[in-house]
């Protein structure tokens, strides 16, 4: 068996940049930063060297017009790539991004759609604080006309990248920052990965965990230590994009299971896992083992001191306690899983400021 | 050109009076954004264009469309809600597109065509093509975030944008003077900014066109953003068919001191005194115009309208 390439998720992001330049010089890429020392988070190295000044460019500080400039270069047959290192910035170009980029191919009888990709890192700990640190995944879902990705492998960041740039309509590609160093197998070819295609990343007979995101690493942990320990066997569906949802494949996994946990990266209010628990309610009324269930972040901005964010977010420890809650297991002692850094950065490789 | 260029400003009003006129009627549902008195920019503007030449616009944009070369049938067909309307119904009258001429779109929210058009400019400069982008927007857009971000970036990159600014002194009611400091004058705000700026009288549709050419051809050569600000004065209310001179915000002396500027009656007198049309020609030219109008309504009534259809495909391309 030839052996497997293993390749950080930052630079999984970088060889499908690389690749999609390649195959179409139609590709632009921009965004503060794009070409400077820090290169995004590693996932721009090269590119400007590469494909010059022309198609990889530094741009003013302004989300709101860069967004619209690039539904215009769409408009005039260009395939634009914008990055902007926290989502948080691209909430100054929502006139941009929902009256034109998503409404353009409706409004305008269906005679030009806008291939637009816009990459929106997702921050979390280590004093990313109210405004660093937002999930707003279900902002942008909430619109007719955009797709919204959420990878969680690397393989799956190149694959949907690509298939997010191939795609003829706007896409927003949700980077969780906790993920840029997870490692994993990629392969070196172009691949696309069909946006609106949820994987089975775990097969289980017991329960359905539904993730995106980070959260699909904290719910590995999870479903690991509740195989070990109590012999629970979690399927895990990781949604990949969550607009549209692969409802599909979920219920596949609930007919199964009888028994789901939905997991959202953000606050639970109007969110993607309230979502699909009131689509499963519909559709399994009366028929599960147990209500689904969900774990989000409660209804409150992220704090910034790191005393602030122990109990915030949702660790693999809520999740194999819920879990054990809803297969009627009692579980006395706290359940800690070993980690050796602290709550607030996703390891050691991870030391600020973002 | 300049029975072209009468001939336009005449369609233009032509056809926004009948619009006007047919309003009541409760069949156009939607609402409209009249540009009558702001004629010449948008005659003189279209046609200083070539077809390979794009545009954007904003709510106040029947002019520019049909200045552009526009289809009249399926620009009325749309705001008749109309399936054959160009944008199948959809986005009647404040999202007219003809993209076979260039025109490639108005949109309703103040600002958001600017950076739209100026990232058509980025296009055109990557794709080497001697033409350019213009954008049609208006004092009130003036005071959006987007237009000052817009124009930085044509002129950080040095796009072949031309903005035409028609200012036409109020934002739906509220005017100029409590929305801008007093002695501004808003093309040399944007000279401060680094891009060439000038104005002109907006109702004189030979200055406008000349100074369009001569912008035109002075952004391909120097490979840099051109402004130009027009004064000019909408006849009509902000929306909607009648006058609004006394509900309180403007006064009739002005409207009428503006009336006698009227950019069709100045032009038309001119090429008259000139002897270079006589009556019987301008006659004729209203009369075909006419005809023209007639046949645009007549297909926007008689057409079809669109299927309520719930289906991915409408909001997404395969």
């Amino acid at each position: 068996m030839k052996k497997q390439r293993i390749i950080p998720f930052s630079k999984a992001i970088n060889e499908a940049l690389h690749l999609s330049m390649t195959k179409d010089k139609n590709v632009i890429l921009y965004g503060l930063g794009v070409d400077d020392p820090m290169e995004i988070f590693g996932t721009t190295k090269g590119l400007a060297k590469k494909f010059g000044n022309d198609r990889v460019f530094d741009v003013p500080t302004s989300e709101n017009a860069i967004t619209g400039v690039g539904i215009g270069a769409s408009i005039g047959g260009l395939i634009p790539v914008m990055t902007h290192q926290r989502l948080d910035f691209f909430l100054l170009a929502m006139d941009q991004l929902v009256n034109a980029a998503a409404k353009w191919y409706f409004m305008f009888g269906e005679q030009k759609s806008i291939p637009i990709t816009i990459r929106l890192i997702i921050g979390r700990g280590w004093g990313q604080g109210p405004t660093h640190s937002q999930n707003l995944q279900s902002w942008f879902a909430h619109i007719p006309g955009l797709k919204v990705v959420m990878p969680s492998t690397p393989q799956d960041a190149k694959g949907l990248l690509l298939a997010s740039i191939a795609d003829k309509n706007p896409v927003v590609f949700l980077e969780h920052r906790w993920l840029h160093n997870l490692k994993g197998h990629v392969d070196t070819k172009f691949t696309p990965i069909p946006l609106g295609e949820a994987s089975v990343l775990r097969k289980g007979r017991d329960i359905t965990l539904v993730t995106m995101s980070y959260s699909t690493i904290e719910a590995i942990h999870a479903a690991d230590y509740l195989k070990e320990n109590f012999n629970i066997a979690c399927e895990i569906i990781d949604l990949r994009t969550v607009s549209p949802i692969d409802y599909k494949t979920v219920f596949k996994s609930i007919v199964k299971t009888k028994k789901v946990l939905v997991l959202d990266t953000g606050m639970k209010n109007c969110s993607i896992s309230s979502e699909i628990i009131s689509r499963i309610t519909e559709k399994f009324w009366g028929r599960l083992e147990n209500k689904p269930e969900q774990l989000a972040l409660p209804d409150f901005p992220e704090g910034t001191s790191p005393a602030l964010t122990k109990e915030y977010h949702v660790r693999a420890e809520d999740i194999i306690k819920r879990v054990l809650s809803m297969s009627n297991i009692k579980q006395k002692q706290k359940i800690s899983l070993d980690r050796q850094f602290s709550h607030d950065v996703p390891g050691d490789w991870f030391s600020g400021p973002f | 050109m300049h029975l072209k260029l009468l001939k336009m400003m005449i369609r233009i009003r032509s056809l926004e009076e009948r619009i006007a006129s047919e309003y009541s009627s409760q069949e156009m549902r939607c609402p409209t954004h009249l540009s009558i008195g702001q004629e010449a920019a948008a005659a003189g503007v279209g046609l200083a264009l070539s077809k390979k030449d794009v545009a954007v616009s904003s709510h106040r944009g029947h002019g520019h469309y049909v200045g552009k070369g526009g289809n009249l049938k399926r620009m009325m067909a749309e705001i008749y809600g109309k399936a054959t309307g160009c944008s199948m119904g959809r986005g009647g009258s404040m999202h007219l597109i003809d993209r076979e001429v260039g025109f490639e779109g108005t949109t309703a929210i103040v600002g958001n065509s600017i950076p739209v058009g100026v990232g058509l400019g980025l296009a055109l400069q990557a794709k080497k093509m001697k033409n350019v982008s213009v954008i049609f927007l208006g004092d009130g857009a003036i005071e959006e975030g987007a237009f000052y971000e817009s124009a930085n970036f044509a002129a950080v990159r040095n796009l072949p944008v031309l903005f035409i600014c028609e200012n036409n002194l109020y934002s739906v009611y509220s005017p100029l003077n409590v929305r801008q400091p007093k002695n501004r004058k808003i093309y040399k705000m944007v000279q401060g900014m680094g891009i060439k700026s000038i104005i002109v009288d907006g109702n004189n549709v030979e200055d406008v066109y000349k100074a369009v050419l001569k912008a035109k051809a002075e952004i391909l050569k120097k490979k840099q953003p051109i402004f130009i600000e027009m004064s000019t004065y909408r006849w009509r209310e902000h929306c909607g068919p009648n006058f609004d001179n006394h509900i309180g915000y403007r006064d009739e002396k002005e409207f009428l001191r503006w009336k006698k500027k009227d950019p069709i009656k100045i032009f038309s007198n001119r090429l008259l005194n000139n002897h270079k049309i006589s009556e019987v020609q301008l006659k004729k030219i209203y009369t075909s115009i006419e005809k023209e109008i007639d046949e645009a309504f007549d297909f926007a009534k008689k057409s079809p309208f669109p299927k309520l259809a719930l289906s991915t495909s409408t909001i997404f391309a395969k």
